[in-house]
């Protein structure tokens, strides 16, 4: 295709990424090191007879609206913001490292500062769902295949609802089964014989319970993925491996295994960057106090009454940091494709 | 030689049907507990007291006289106005997926069709747009959209979406187009057709079924958003999950949770739909991605 076609070809959809995500992610940079105007304060001398003078600081309200509309931005600040409290928490860290004694102290008061808090929570959930989530696609792949025919079919179907279901939905349905008035939260109070066992008041509960939420929702992807990998399995590869004497156990190990290993690697770099964007189960348990991620801490900044663009925009590109690292090595993967075809 | 199937031992077929049974009921389970709840009243759905006033609705019959009640849904989609969202969800969802096909069809298109090294560079350029959350993004949008006083409206959001879209639809598409055999334009230009006239008498009869398949995962997009919807969109021109969500903040305080659960079914019903209708299109479209990457 000539340059000239193709310009005009790819000009629509090149034009919406390029204003509507190449432009934001600037905008986001941008905003991240520039912090809103603090209000104008001006000192007014109040004089009153026999009492004497007093001075009085107030806010000028109309000197901070004009600023605030002549440079919406704010000021520039740098990297103050990714490095204050809210974020990075340099000095606290420095102080953490140097005063602590022992290691889960050091933890529990980095678990005190809210970046990392959701740092800790998202790398957890990521590197705990992932695995499970290949594991179980897996094994329901297998059963699936063995099924009769008939059943095919309507297995696929009842497996496909968690994954396709809108992510808040997913979690509320399960958030009000599980729930301490739910009725498997209930069951789980009447086993332990602990009436007062409550996912509102555990944390370690609650992170349980959002990562069963995430294998829930994301192991019907890797089932569907590796299920229609084990339809292109070499027949003669099974036949030979039977004739062999190798066992079950052994036919998956040496030839099931090694010919759906291209699509674990898919399944795995995929997962690891979804898992990493847990957002909406957070909102749908109302986990807020006990498990927070990167993602809700972006929107908490960003909704209410304050909107703090500033320090949303600071944790967006930490966050986009974070994805960066994880999408390395589907970049690499992708550069080899392309150098095989060439 | 034996057949390519080994007999299964008894013992391993029962491990089977074992197995499937809990995979069906922890996928299944959860929607036919809450759909089933639904048309009970809060004490029902849940029983503390004994459990099984969810299953026969004791608490429904003492209230309504009779074992099912759609309170939920009246409340839900009348007195909250739930349909006022479910209106916005599909005029979104709609516009989305029509401008993201078509603009995403000629791009696909394209990509498909050159061999220069800039394809590559802008299907890896797509992939790590796709890679972003999209929260991520949102700080970027609120600030300029306030200054340019767009923010809140449908036509604003949809646009998002749309680029939010693009870069998936873009990798779906090109791979679909590269299984279109090239003679087949080749020969329509050879015939004095441009390139564009290849495209719309050659390639568009044969391309509905990869539209089809790409079109369904937008609308899955698009319906299933609530990041951006939900920050973007004025309150009344919210979209059904944010509206859910917004009940939830609302519901748990005035005790009206039979009206979110009653909103999550509405939400969930459509979708339940979709993938009764398309589900070798979904599974299609899921595996497309995995064999070719």
């Amino acid at each position: 295709m000539r340059h000239k076609t193709f310009f005009w070809f790819i000009l629509p959809t090149a034009m919406a990424m390029l204003l509507f995500i190449a432009f934001p992610i600037i905008s986001v940079l941008l905003q991240s090191v520039y912090a809103p105007h603090p209000a104008v304060l001006i000192k007014v001398e109040t004089c009153t007879p026999l009492v004497g003078c007093t001075e009085e600081t107030t806010i000028d309200q109309e000197a901070t609206r004009e600023l605030r509309k002549a440079e919406p931005l704010g000021r520039f600040v740098g990297l103050d913001i990714f490095f204050d409290r809210g974020h990075l928490a340099l000095k606290e860290v420095n102080e953490i490292f140097t005063n602590s004694d022992s290691w889960t102290n050091t933890f529990d008061r980095l678990a005190n500062l809210p970046f990392y808090r959701a740092m800790g929570f998202t790398l957890t959930f990521t590197f705990l769902v992932t695995p499970f989530v290949l594991i179980i696609g897996f094994c329901v792949a297998l059963m699936v295949n063995a099924l009769h025919a008939r059943l095919k079919g309507i297995v696929i179907f009842f497996s496909l609802l968690p994954f396709v279901v809108t992510p808040l939905i997913g979690a509320l349905v399960l958030f009000w089964m599980i729930d301490s008035r739910g009725i498997l939260g209930n069951a789980v109070q009447w086993l332990a014989g602990d009436p007062n066992l409550s996912l509102k008041a555990s944390t370690s509960l609650m992170w349980f319970a959002l990562i069963i939420y995430g294998i829930w929702h994301a192991a019907p992807f890797a089932f569907v993925i590796f299920y229609a990998g084990l339809q292109t399995l070499p027949a003669d590869q099974i036949e030979a491996a039977q004739l062999d004497g190798a066992s079950r156990w052994q036919q998956i190990r040496y030839v099931v295994i090694p010919h759906l290993m291209p699509l674990i690697t898919f399944v795995a770099l995929i997962q690891l960057m979804d898992n990493f964007r847990v957002f909406e189960p957070i909102v749908g348990f109302n986990a807020s106090a006990h498990a927070t991620s990167l993602s809700w801490f972006i929107f908490n900044d960003l909704g209410g009454e304050t909107r703090q663009f500033s320090a949303a925009s600071a944790s967006s590109v930490l966050t986009i940091m974070g994805v960066s690292v994880l999408l390395f090595p589907v970049l690499i993967r992708t550069w080899r494709d392309f150098q095989r075809k060439a | 030689m034996g057949s390519t199937i080994q007999r299964r031992p008894l013992s391993l077929k029962i491990l089977i049907y074992l197995f499937a049974t809990i995979w069906l009921l922890v996928s299944a389970f959860p929607f036919l507990w809450t759909v089933w709840g639904s048309f009970k009243v809060e004490l029902d759905f849940f029983s503390i007291s004994d459990w099984t006033f969810a299953l026969f609705g004791d608490r429904t019959i003492a209230e309504y006289g009779r074992p099912f009640t759609g309170a939920g849904y009246d409340g839900a989609w009348i007195s909250n106005e739930f349909w006022r969202n479910s209106l916005n969800t599909f005029i979104i969802c709609f516009f989305v997926v029509c401008t993201s096909l078509t603009i995403g069809t000629l791009g696909g298109y394209a990509l498909s069709r050159s061999n220069y090294s800039y394809t590559f560079w802008l299907l890896v350029i797509a992939l790590i747009f796709r890679a972003m959350p999209p929260i991520t993004l949102v700080a970027g949008y609120m600030l300029p959209f306030f200054e340019w006083n767009v923010w809140g409206l449908l036509p604003t959001t949809i646009i998002v979406l749309v680029a939010i879209n693009q870069p998936f639809t873009l990798w779906m598409l090109h791979s679909f187009f590269q299984n279109i055999p090239k003679e087949l334009d080749e020969s329509a230009k050879v015939d004095g057709c441009t390139q564009f006239g290849a495209f719309r008498y050659v390639i568009i009869p044969a391309m509905w079924p990869g539209v089809i398949t790409t079109g369904l995962f937008s609308f899955l997009l698009a319906y299933n958003d609530f990041a951006v919807t939900s920050m973007l969109l004025s309150e009344e021109n919210r979209t059904m999950v944010p509206a859910i969500a917004a009940f939830l903040g609302t519901t748990y305080t005035e005790g009206n949770v039979m009206f979110a659960v009653a909103a999550v079914v509405s939400t969930t019903v459509p979708l339940f739909i979709l993938v009764m209708f398309f589900q070798k299109q979904i599974v299609s479209g899921l595996t497309a991605g995995a064999v070719k990457g």
